[in-house]
């Protein structure tokens, strides 16, 4: 008995609530005692780190900001590390090993957006700014309304990340060792409240420097020997890709009926070919939209540019994580097909539908198998990677919610602006334990949603509402609080509702339809492989099959059942109103129009008057923090 | 209603007051912002419209992005690798020129800025 396989398989049915794991299988033991004890050394480590930084964290600047004393090169990594969430590395990993080359041009889109925030963003933002997006935008309009909406949309982009980590990392580990979902979701938010509360920014920015440095190492061997094999030659290895049997059966499956007619070595190059996955084109703009325009709106990201000295290191930190992020997704397509390559697509969907065990189970593959100590060592050894990634990725976003709710809605607007510096870092921390509490609760609750579409929502919500006020407010003299509101609200409700009413969103109807159908087809399906049966080279893999068919038919009625007379959805719609799941294409366009309605409905000189001295402050860093 | 006080308590009070609006008129700033605007812009324009003719090229033109050219390389991988050279390109570019032109010009004016008077 393969030992790990089985384990993630019991952690996927849910036995492993109930259950321990070990209980199980002697050999499952080790590896779990081995993957805990990774766990812990990381945990230990980044806890060091904590106490370390914990001793240099007085003041707000110091909260937020690490005291402005990281480096260009430090803040590249951990740009990297808070960027890079264990949807890059296990989600994109999976999509290449599934569906080949539209896998990997998602990689292309997560560089990309980096130009935005090279060119446009991230200096000014340096120059102008303190701790928060709210601090560029409430530069020349109203403080209090804008910081209050700035704040709201800030909340809004981190918690909808943040809930998809949160369930992301209750999945995951769950799936990787068996820990159950509750308790992962907890531990999670605790180890990370620690790192925040007492170690603020500077903790927060070295667990995300570590985390980088592991898991572009991980990558790197992973991808060494993958790739070494065939002499780092390029067409070697995509031709082995292509003449692989496994992959072939695979692309043959996903295009059903249009496969018909195909050769193998056809099957096989049509992974290397756009198409598998992603069906509409207006969807793919609107997706690399939201992407290209949205990272230069994510909070999160903002306010990692406030920890250098100068806007000089604030490029250097930049480049440096293009250079670090750019050369991981250029390995997520040797990640992505050597695990198809190695693992094969079917035992990947085997152990996870949506892929995301791809590079684990690389991982255990190229270590020397599922039966060999190495091999269970280096599937430990990515199950710690992928579990630092997801708290530094969660500590980026809890301080970035929760100096939103303490720098800009307590001490700005509620107080003012008057506020001691003692009580503004005891307003950093409470808020800091309240956005973490939110988040385990979230996590929680949202046990067996669908929150993929989430992280996607996240990028929209940010291109579209705070991308077009940024950049407003710091090229246009006519901009002004009225633009900045309307920009925010109408860019955040248009992309909220837009997927709200998206084949995103679960339709009763079709849940039964797609259901009934499998269960349709299943007689037919099953006779077929049970013809199968009696020829000795097919019959294992027909055997197979059929166990598959079985869960499925199981799932399918379970599906049926769960529907029942329900035929509409959250939104009482029976079928989507919008037929595009990324809203970008649309929300963005609004939100730039909404902010210059705005701006030309509203009469503020304040605006026109402190223009240019934002005008020569962002460009020149005079009177910089 | 549009408050009067400035930016923010702490940084407005330490700080002297400079003449923003002399400083922006300045022609060396004026060069500045001139330069910067075509610059970025420029790039930034560049590198959006190289970037949507990857989905664009995999939807609508699969008859270029399916043709092998080097073994089972095909033209969409490898427009899809270089975006990956184009991004770095416009990065190391960019960090060129401005520690060229951008910077020196930057601390000229602001080594300057109190000489413009409140």
């Amino acid at each position: 008995m393969k030992p790990s396989i089985p384990s993630a398989a019991l952690g996927l049915l849910g036995l492993s609530a109930s259950l321990p794991v070990w209980a199980q299988d002697a050999s499952v033991n080790t590896h779990k005692t081995l993957t805990l004890s990774l766990f812990a050394v990381i945990v230990g480590i980044t806890l060091m780190i904590t106490y370390w930084a914990a001793r240099r964290t007085h003041s707000t600047a110091e909260f937020y900001a690490a005291g402005r004393s990281i480096t260009g090169f430090q803040n590249g990594l951990a740009i990297a590390g808070d960027y890079l969430s264990a949807a890059s590395f296990l989600g994109i990993a999976g999509l290449i090993a599934l569906y080949g080359y539209d896998g990997f041009m998602y990689s292309v889109g997560f560089l990309m957006a980096y130009i935005t925030v090279l060119l446009l963003i991230a200096e000014p933002c340096r120059n102008t700014g303190k701790y928060t997006m709210a601090d560029i935008l409430a530069f020349r309009s109203e403080p209090k309304k804008v910081r209050t909406v700035a704040a709201l949309s800030t909340i809004i982009v981190s918690t909808f990340y943040l809930t998809a980590q949160m369930v992301g990392a209750g999945s995951l580990i769950k799936l990787l060792i068996g820990i159950p979902y509750e308790t992962s979701v907890i531990i999670v938010g605790i180890v990370m409240l620690a790192y925040v509360v007492f170690g603020g920014m500077l903790a927060t920015t070295w667990v995300q420097i570590i985390k980088a440095v592991i898991l572009i190492i991980a990558s790197f061997i992973l991808v060494l020997v993958v790739w070494g094999k065939y002499g780092f030659s390029l067409p070697g290895f995509l031709n082995a890709v292509v003449n692989d049997p496994n992959i072939q059966n695979h692309v043959a499956k996903l295009l059903g009926d249009k496969a018909a007619g195909m050769s193998p070595e056809e099957l096989g190059q049509r992974f290397l070919e756009p198409g598998l996955f992603l069906k509409n084109p207006i969807d793919q703009l609107s997706l690399g939209m939201a992407l290209v325009f949205g990272t230069a709106g994510l909070p999160h990201i903002l306010m990692r540019f406030y920890t250098v000295p100068t806007a000089r290191a604030a490029r250097t930190s930049v480049i440096w994580a293009m250079i670090l992020i750019g050369g991981f997704y250029v390995m997520t397509l040797f990640l992505g097909l050597g695990a198809a390559l190695n693992v094969g697509p079917a035992a990947i969907i085997g152990i996870d539908k949506g892929g995301n065990m791809a590079a684990p189970l690389l991982a255990q593959y190229v270590g020397g198998g599922p039966e060999s100590m190495l091999g269970n060592f280096f599937l430990a050894f990515v199950a710690a990677v992928a579990f630092a990634t997801i708290v530094a990725v969660v500590a980026g976003l809890v301080l970035a919610a929760a100096s939103a709710m303490a720098h800009d809605l307590y001490v700005g607007v509620i107080k003012g602006e008057h506020a001691s510096a003692k009580e503004q870092v005891r307003a950093a921390r409470v808020a800091t334990v309240l956005v973490g509490i939110l988040a385990i609760v979230i996590g929680i609750a949202a046990k067996g949603q669908n929150v993929a579409h989430l992280v996607g929502l996240a990028f929209a919500v940010a291109a579209s509402a705070n991308l077009p006020v940024l950049l407003l407010t710091l090229h246009w003299k006519r901009f002004n609080t009225g633009g900045v509101i309307a920009g925010m609200l109408v860019g955040a409700t248009a992309a909220i509702v837009l997927v709200l009413v998206s084949p995103n969103m679960t339709y009763p109807l079709k849940v039964k339809a797609d259901a009934e159908k499998v269960v349709a087809e299943a007689p037919a399906r099953r006779a077929a492989l049970q013809a199968q049966l009696a020829d000795p080279a097919a019959a294992a893999k027909a055997q197979a099959d059929l166990a598959r068919l079985d869960a499925d038919v199981k799932k399918a009625e379970e599906d049926i059942a769960k529907v029942g007379d329900k035929r509409s959805s959250l939104m009482g719609l029976e079928k989507p109103l919008f037929e595009l799941k990324n809203p970008g294409i649309v929300s963005i366009p609004l939100g730039f129009l909404a902010a210059f309605i705005g701006s030309l409905l509203y009469r503020d000189k304040r605006a026109e008057e402190m223009w240019d001295e934002l005008y020569v402050r962002q460009n020149t860093g005079i009177h910089a923090e | 209603m549009a408050s009067a006080k400035p930016k923010s308590g702490a940084a407005g009070t330490q700080k002297a007051r400079l003449n923003w609006a002399a400083i922006e008129a300045d022609p060396r700033f004026r060069a500045l912002h001139r330069k910067k605007n075509v610059f970025l812009w420029g790039w930034m324009i560049a590198a959006v419209v190289y970037y949507f003719l990857l989905p664009i090229g995999a939807a609508y033109f699969p008859g270029i992005f399916n043709r092998q050219v080097w073994g089972p390389v095909n033209v969409g991988l490898l427009f899809a690798l270089s975006q990956f050279v184009v991004a770095w390109f416009i990065a190391a570019l960019y960090s060129r020129k401005a520690g060229r032109d951008f910077d020196p010009l930057a601390q000229d004016i602001a080594k300057d800025s109190h000489k413009f008077g409140a």
